[in-house]
């Protein structure tokens, strides 16, 4: 039996006829009890499931998901990882991250496929320009690869973009981070999924979670249709979700689940080698592997948990495109989706334990989760392990709301939505 | 595009409409007796309930505010009605 993925693994195994590799994961009945339950099996579930199996040495553990794993939003982000946060709460949390899928793919010994193509974010006027400087400068204070680029540069890095000064959205500038990139999105769940696997946790797939056991004011478990399934550290992972996991936990989260919605168009030859996002227009954009232009923008303004969006978000995004890459204006959209995305009011993530004690959290990521999914996997690991927080995750936990401590990304690096 | 209906204007596109929050999510009275967690309960919880949601909406050209209920799974609309002008729920 092939375990372990190599080059050699894969020459041994093509003299073999390919009969021997091994599945990647089981799919084991649950047991009636876990010492940790984690509910979602997207990245952040998975990646917990992980970082509590090799960091904290647990070896029963269970990730439940109502689906199939990476089914969520893992499956329907548009895959770029960056960090490039305006805050040093916030630098400290997306650079692990960073820096954990910077080593992922030895890791897991799985291919994420993690691509370190760079992200450019573009400016267009003398005020944001101003605003631009203030941003790298702060980025550069907290440690994080972050560079002004003026318009010759630009020119080297994306030729096809509209530069000209009779642009709609004329370019003076770019922010870039080199370091950032992109990752197959699949291969992120489904390596964490192997490697947790391995280390003997079961993931329990189309097992919806309908309710909590509380018992004495805390939660020691979950209830499904596969039966009562106990643990006394439970996690919640469940992005979009989070809300209706909260209701039947007693408490309300200050998130509201929106759509996103993401595009690709039919495959082409390579023409654009990193990610472009301009804040003008809400796009960012990337080409994958298979040559499909990756095509996101803002969020649909209507809260939803239609997981498809509707046409007025898509029509600003894809004309946001061409006003960016008029080249592209001939391309045929291949398929559009949507996400159910948990937005917070700053726009930062929640982790921390719950009102409920015994269930801790980790949500609000909104339209940026993909990106935090090795981080969020070890801040809450720690959480359920030890129920103490992380250095790191600290500063996100639902009691900012109380305290005013908010982390505001949304004004802080300009996100787009 | 979806059509929301609009109290006052009927049938209108759905950009001309702004989410402004759970339906019956009151202000606080009494300023300083107010305790922490009732002003981190209004300022930030959401209901952001699955199904029917009961939510206030404006709309942006006409200025209004209006109740409408809807379910936030399949997009249907089912009631919309106008505000008392006190902000009381119709």
């Amino acid at each position: 039996m092939t375990r372990h993925y190599s080059a050699l693994s894969l020459i041994k195994e093509g003299f073999a006829n390919q009969k021997g590799w091994q599945q990647a994961w089981r799919s084991p009945e649950p047991k009636s009890r876990y010492d940790a339950i984690i509910i979602g099996a997207g990245g952040h579930g998975l990646a917990t499931a992980y970082y509590l199996a090799k960091h904290h040495g647990m070896s029963n553990i269970a990730v439940i998901d109502k689906g199939w794993l990476g089914g969520g939003n893992t499956g329907r982000n548009t895959t770029t990882i960056r960090s490039n946060y305006f805050y040093p709460e916030s630098a400290a949390l997306y650079e692990a991250s960073l820096k954990l899928y910077e080593g992922l793919s030895k890791e897991l010994n799985y291919n994420v496929m993690f691509s370190q193509r760079g992200v450019l974010t573009m400016v267009h006027s003398k005020g944001e320009m101003e605003i631009a400087a203030r941003l790298v400068n702060a980025m550069q204070i907290n440690g994080i690869d972050s560079d002004l680029v003026d318009l010759d540069r630009i020119k080297q890095i994306v030729p096809l973009y509209d530069l000209s000064p009779n642009a709609r959205y004329q370019v003076l500038g770019a922010v870039w981070q080199g370091r950032a990139g992109v990752a197959r999105h699949d291969a992120v769940a489904w390596g964490y999924a192997r490697a947790a696997d391995r280390l003997k946790v079961d993931i329990i797939q189309s097992c919806e979670v309908t309710d909590f056991i509380i018992e004495g004011g805390r939660c020691r478990g979950v209830v499904t249709p596969k039966g009562q399934i106990r643990a006394d550290s439970v996690g919640l992972a469940v992005a979009g979700h989070s809300s209706q996991m909260a209701a039947k936990a007693g408490f309300r989260l200050p998130v509201i689940s929106y759509t996103l919605q993401a595009c690709v168009s039919e495959p082409v030859k390579p023409a654009l080698d990193t990610v472009v996002l301009a804040p003008a227009t809400s796009t960012y954009v990337s080409q994958s592997d298979k040559g499909e232009f990756v095509i996101g923008g803002g969020i649909d303004r209507v809260p939803s948990y239609a997981q498809r969006g509707n046409l007025p978000a898509l029509e600003v995004v894809l004309s946001g495109l061409l006003e960016m890459f008029p080249s592209l204006g001939q391309l045929k959209l291949m398929r559009q989706w949507g996400g159910v995305v948990d937005v917070t009011p700053d726009s930062s993530p929640i982790i921390g334990e719950s009102p409920l004690p015994g269930l801790y959290l980790n949500c609000g990521w909104g339209t940026g989760g993909f990106k935090g999914i090795p981080a969020g996997g070890v801040m809450l690991a720690q959480l359920m392990a030890t129920g103490k927080h992380h250095d790191l995750s600290r500063p996100f936990d639902l009691d900012r709301f109380r305290t005013g401590r908010l982390i505001d990304e949304a004004a802080g690096s300009g996100i787009a939505h | 595009m979806q059509l929301f209906p609009c109290p006052f204007c009927g049938l209108r596109p759905e950009v001309e409409f702004h989410f402004a929050g759970d339906l019956g999510n009151l202000r606080p009275e009494g300023f300083m007796d107010v305790t922490t967690e009732t002003w981190t309960d209004y300022l930030f919880a959401h209901n952001n309930t699955r199904g029917e949601s009961r939510e206030v909406w404006k709309h942006l050209t006409c200025m209004e505010v209006f109740a409408m209920t809807r379910d936030t799974a399949t997009h249907q609309v089912i009631s919309s009605t106008a505000l008392l002008p006190e902000g009381d729920a119709a």
